[in-house]
This record gives C-alpha cells, sequence and structure tokens, in this order.
C-alpha cells in the first residue's frame, strides 16, 4: 500500500512529465536505524522515469527538472532520493 | 549574485580547488552512502580532489543548495562547473563519460599520460 508521500510524488510525477513508464521504489525500511531514517517509512526513494520531455535536456537539467516538481517533498519528509530520467529513445 | 555569507566560503573552494566535492563527512570517512560512492568513483578514478564536509558548517550545507540550485548532497564542481550528484557521477562514470570529462578538463585521471 503505497504511503501519501509516494502517492504525491506519482501524481506530481504524472502531472509534470506525462511519462511513457514511472517506478517509484521505496527504499525507508532498508534504512531503518540508520541517519535520516525517521521512522515514517517514507524517507528514503527511488524514481525511474521515462519521458519524451527530457529530450534535449542534459542530466543536470532532467534532475533539476524533477527536483523542482518535488520542491516540498525534499525540503520535508524525503531524506534522500535517487533518480533515473530517460526519454524513450534511450531505453534500449 | 547573493548577500549569502556562505556563498564566499563556496565560491573560494571552487576557486582554489580543480575538483571539489560537497559531501556529508570527509573522503576518509564518509558520513552518508551517496557521498561515499561519489569519493569511491573519484578515487578509483585517481583524481585528486578536496573534500568539504556540509556538516561542519551549517550555513554552508543550505548554502550549497541555494548556489548550485540543487537540494541534495553530494555535489561535484570540477573547475568552477556544477557536475551533478550521486546519480549523475554513477551514471557518467559507469557509462565511461566521467574518465572523458576528467581528461578534456585538464584534471589528473587515471591512466592518462602526464605531461
Amino acid at each position: 500500500m503505497a504511503g501519501t508521500v509516494e502517492a504525491a510524488i506519482r501524481q506530481k510525477l504524472n502531472a509534470a512529465f506525462s511519462p511513457q513508464s514511472i517506478e517509484i521504489v521505496n527504499e525507508s525500511d532498508s534504512h531503518s536505524g540508520h541517519a535520516g531514517h525517521d521512522g515514517s517509512g517514507e524517507s528514503h526513494f527511488r524514481v525511474y522515469l521515462v519521458s519524451d520531455k527530457f529530450a534535449g535536456q542534459n542530466r543536470v537539467a532532467r534532475q533539476r527538472a524533477i527536483y523542482d516538481v518535488l520542491a516540498d517533498e525534499l525540503a520535508g519528509p524525503i531524506h534522500a532520493f535517487s533518480v533515473t530520467a530517460r526519454t524513450p529513445d534511450e531505453i534500449g | 549574485m547573493s548577500d549569502n555569507p556562505a556563498f564566499d566560503t563556496i565560491k573560494s573552494e571552487i576557486d582554489k580547488n580543480d575538483v571539489v566535492l560537497f559531501m556529508k563527512g570527509t573522503p576518509l570517512f564518509p558520513q552518508c552512502g551517496f557521498s561515499n560512492l561519489v569519493v569511491q568513483v573519484l578515487t578509483h578514478l585517481e583524481v585528486p580532489f578536496e573534500g568539504v564536509n556540509v556538516l561542519d558548517d551549517d550555513d554552508v550545507r543550505q548554502g550549497i543548495k541555494d548556489f548550485s540550485n540543487w537540494p541534495t548532497i553530494p555535489q561535484l564542481y570540477v573547475k568552477g562547473e556544477f557536475v551533478g550528484g550521486c546519480d549523475i557521477i554513477k551514471e557518467m562514470f559507469e557509462e565511461g563519460e566521467l574518465h572523458a570529462y576528467l581528461a578534456d578538463k585538464g584534471v589528473p585521471v587515471r591512466g592518462m599520460a602526464t605531461a
């Protein structure tokens, strides 16, 4: 069952990037007892996003665009966040 | 640019050192898995770099995020240019781009003939 933070991430990324593919992995439980693990179960995420909106953007621009969309979550509940951003053409 | 006092500290580190990693902990004792990964990549490539421990200074810890417009740490700078964080460095390394990028910037890197 996805938590509220994960649901917000999914909703915002879907709205901003209309992704062909989106995968959100909640890795919070594998960090229990570690700094930044706040017991919420929603502090560590990994995101894979495939969208043609990334075409013509370098890695920094893509990740910055994702960070901008998730600014509230990154400033609040999220402690660790990994991103892989590809265009459909780059998926081989 | 801004009157943020941490920016002077950050700017001076970037000006002083060709390769600077803003990280949690030190290169010898990283205190975060993401910072550790970038340290391991740079060490593997035998790149000389300066580690700036953002945990030592709350102003720099927040300041570097504002300076780079990048909300996470670690952050790698090469010759004054922001290269990226852990995900980007890992991808560039895995795809063989990081070595070429560093060599292109004139940074000493593993396997490169020294003049």
